[in-house]
């Protein structure tokens, strides 16, 4: 037990930040993360906490700053949205292929043009095949916790993580979070152990020109090549799901909370009809289902709290059972569909028994979404499969 | 005391044979004497893609004795921050951190970190080796490059705009140390670089590198190719230290002396300019001695 505070998502992942000691910040303001940074900075000033804090002038210089403090073994911390995030895009891939443990708090906004500062995720989703691992939260004290959890995962396997929550639906409504004590993080995160290399003696070049295949280094030994190390990061990645679990258990003998690894289920024990999604939508859809079982139907919710690396064999467990899967998100690929159902579709190819899968975007750009407009929605798909559409727009 | 000879110079190389750069490499030459100025083992220099990542070997073997630490070429003033606050984040005192970058990296797809490094005070050492282009991508324009050239991409036309007045861009932000360098005078070059490690702050140097392919004279030419740019006031050698602008070295003998070669002395022997107009050269030339008179007034007003 920690102390319970009703505090924003944003503050939570400030304070998430601050409890786990990060030792640089950088971060460039931007609706609706902002208040993450003028926090940080608050107590990075007042001397509450001993971090330096670059107040760079763009986000690239943002993830580019917090990329070569890593390097040279400093905890680091940084937050972003929507153009700031896509902004940083090219350091996305530098920071993932430089294995540094960087956590980002991206508080999901729709993307410009046109300019809109409301909620959806298409900002991350969009930046999934960059090498991070990206993590949904449902609401401030998952914030809070995944915050503190991705330190961990991050340090023990070298992958950079993105801790996403949705803008002003989490980051700017007060809710009722448990802190955690400062103790009780410092014996969960130990401080981070310096791999920089850098004692004042030893020569390096870090991320150099590399050739595609291995070449020998002076002493004759072979080294990788370039489609080696992609290799390694993509093992590493796939294998952090392990990692991922383990730490929401571990940290669940502390703190008494799990958040169910990388997928989590809402009545699915007995479910016919699930519903897949991720963030705080998915949390909506828990009172979608209730609504449904009160109306006799047995639907559940599969929150997808992984979304990279994408969790597939527990998604296609889960879904084995059920005889309809509808999907709800707030993100497209354009040209195609929502990017959770075309993942999920392609996972659940390998498996005997496939639901019916119908999927739906909603809610972009801060459209609202109301738990009865999904029960309806998914209704339809459980009298019959419907292929792909876009709910509550106007054509 | 100023270097005066080869003998006062530290023996030790930082860069082993085998650098991947060309023979006859401005900035080969530079860097060397820059890391002779720097301290052994405390050094962390960050370099964005250039012919710096190239002459940097390819993985897994580098001929340079530092710690270099490759960023994207954007990125160079926010990774050296970052480099910066990590150091003093985990207690890693006495290193100085420098920033080595193109004038391409600097002038142009880099000034927005670089500025924002400046303006925070970031306390490291930014250089800026000027080759007049992008030579790693082949000899492409930058708005480093000068009047007249021919580049890759004004390879009819030529250059059509004067080469950008970066020094001034750097002094508005008001920096304790500002300098040019060139490696045909190494000991100046030696000298400004040893000199800026002691100095608190952002400190930039920008160094005149001459690039044989790229501007088409032979290798053995690099020296002289330098000092014709000095002489000629292409290229002029003076410090600010905390605003005090001072010639210093070749250029402040030429002050003295009141002497200068021309423009078209110095861009004979290359053959970027070998389809310059009467007109183009008139204009480097007025311009050559406008920044020439300017440089003269300023070191004097200040160096009474
Ligand atoms: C974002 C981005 N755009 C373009 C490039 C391609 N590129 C690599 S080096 C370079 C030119 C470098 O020029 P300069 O900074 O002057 O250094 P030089 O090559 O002359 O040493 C370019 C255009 C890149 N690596 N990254
Ligand atoms: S192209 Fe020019 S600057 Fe680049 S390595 Fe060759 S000589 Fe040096």
């Amino acid at each position: 037990m920690g102390q319970i505070e009703i505090i924003t998502a944003n503050t939570a992942a400030a304070i998430a930040a601050k409890l786990c000691r990060v030792q640089v910040i950088s971060a460039y303001p931007i609706t609706p993360q902002t208040p993450v940074t003028e926090e940080l900075a608050a107590m990075v000033e007042s001397g509450d906490l001993k971090a330096e804090y670059i107040t760079v002038e763009s986000e690239h210089s943002a993830l580019a700053s917090v990329v070569a403090a890593s390097q040279v073994g400093a905890r680091v911390f940084t937050a972003t949205s929507a153009n700031g995030l896509l902004y940083m895009h090219e350091m996305l891939h530098w920071a993932a292929g430089s294995r540094v443990p960087i956590v980002m708090a991206c508080v999901n906004r729709g993307v410009g043009a046109p300019w809109t500062i409301l909620n959806d995720q298409q900002d991350t989703i969009a930046q999934r095949d960059t090498g991070w691992i990206q993590m949904y939260c449902r609401n401030s004290q998952e914030v809070i916790d995944t915050m503190i959890q991705a330190y961990r995962i991050a340090e023990q396997i070298q992958i950079p993580i993105m801790v996403c929550y949705d803008g002003f639906i989490l980051s700017h409504a007060s809710t009722p979070v448990d802190v955690p004590f400062q103790d009780e993080v410092d014996r969960f995160l130990p401080s981070l152990e310096d791999r920089s290399g850098i004692d004042g003696k030893t020569p390096m070049n870090v991320n150099p020109l590399i050739l595609s295949d291995p070449r020998p280094d002076a002493n004759g030994v072979l080294m990788p090549g370039y489609m080696e190390f992609r290799y390694r990061l993509q093992q590493d990645i796939l294998g952090s799901l392990e990692a991922i679990q383990s730490v929401d258990s571990e940290f669940q003998d502390t703190f008494g909370r799990s958040w169910g690894g990388s997928v989590w289920g809402y009545h699915m024990d007995d479910a016919e009809h699930a519903i897949v999604s991720m963030g705080s939508l998915a949390s909506e859809c828990t009172v979608a289902v209730d609504q449904l079982r009160s109306e006799g139907i047995k639907a559940g919710v599969v929150g997808v709290r992984v979304y990279r690396p994408f969790p597939s064999s527990q998604i296609v467990e889960l879904l084995s059972g059920v005889r309809t899967a509808t999907f709800f998100e707030k993100d497209v690929s354009y040209g195609y569909q929502g990017a959770l159902a075309m993942d999920a579709k392609a996972a659940m190819y390998e498996s005997k028994s496939r639901p019916e899968i119908s999927s739906y975007v909603v809610g972009l750009g801060g459209r609202d979404v109301r738990p009865e407009q999904l029960a309806e929605a998914t209704l339809k798909c459980v009298k019959g499969p419907v292929q792909h559409c876009w709910l509550n727009v106007s054509g | 005391m100023a270097t005066t000879s080869v003998k006062q110079l530290p023996k030790t190389e930082m860069i082993l044979p085998g650098t991947r750069s060309c023979a006859g490499c401005g900035l080969m030459l530079t860097y060397r004497h820059a890391l002779k100025a720097l301290d052994e083992g405390k050094t962390i220099v960050a370099v964005p893609a250039s012919c710096m990542t190239v002459l940097h070997g390819v993985y897994p073997i580098t001929p340079v004795k530092v710690v270099c630490i490759n960023n994207p070429f954007a990125a160079t003033g926010a990774a050296a921050s970052g480099i910066v606050a990590g150091l003093k984040a985990t207690g890693k005192s006495d290193y100085t951190v420098v920033a080595f970058a193109g004038d391409g990296g600097t002038y142009d797809i880099g000034i927005q970190a670089l500025s924002g490094a400046l303006e925070r005070g970031v306390n490291f050492i930014y250089i800026c080796y000027d080759n007049e282009g992008y030579m790693n991508t082949g000899t492409q324009r930058s708005s480093a490059s000068p009047l007249g050239a021919v580049t890759s991409t004004t390879p009819i036309l030529s250059k059509l705009q004067h080469k950008k007045d970066m020094i001034r861009i750097v002094e508005a932000h008001d920096l304790p140390y500002i300098a040019t360098g060139s490696p045909a005078f190494p000991f100046d070059l030696f000298d400004k670089v040893k000199y800026a490690k002691d100095v608190l702050g952002s400190r930039y140097i920008e160094v005149h590198a001459p690039c044989p392919p790229g501007w088409g004279f032979p290798n053995k030419d690099l020296v002289k190719m330098g000092k014709l740019a000095v002489e000629s006031g292409i290229h002029v050698l003076f410090e600010i230290r905390e605003g005090r602008f001072s010639l210093t070295s070749r250029s402040l003998a030429m002050a003295k002396k009141g002497r200068k070669m021309n423009v078209s002395d110095y861009i004979k022997g290359q053959t970027r300019f070998k389809k310059i107009s009467g007109a183009h050269l008139a204009q480097l030339q007025e311009f050559t001695d406008k920044k020439w008179n300017e440089s003269l007034e300023r070191h004097f007003r200040d160096n009474p």
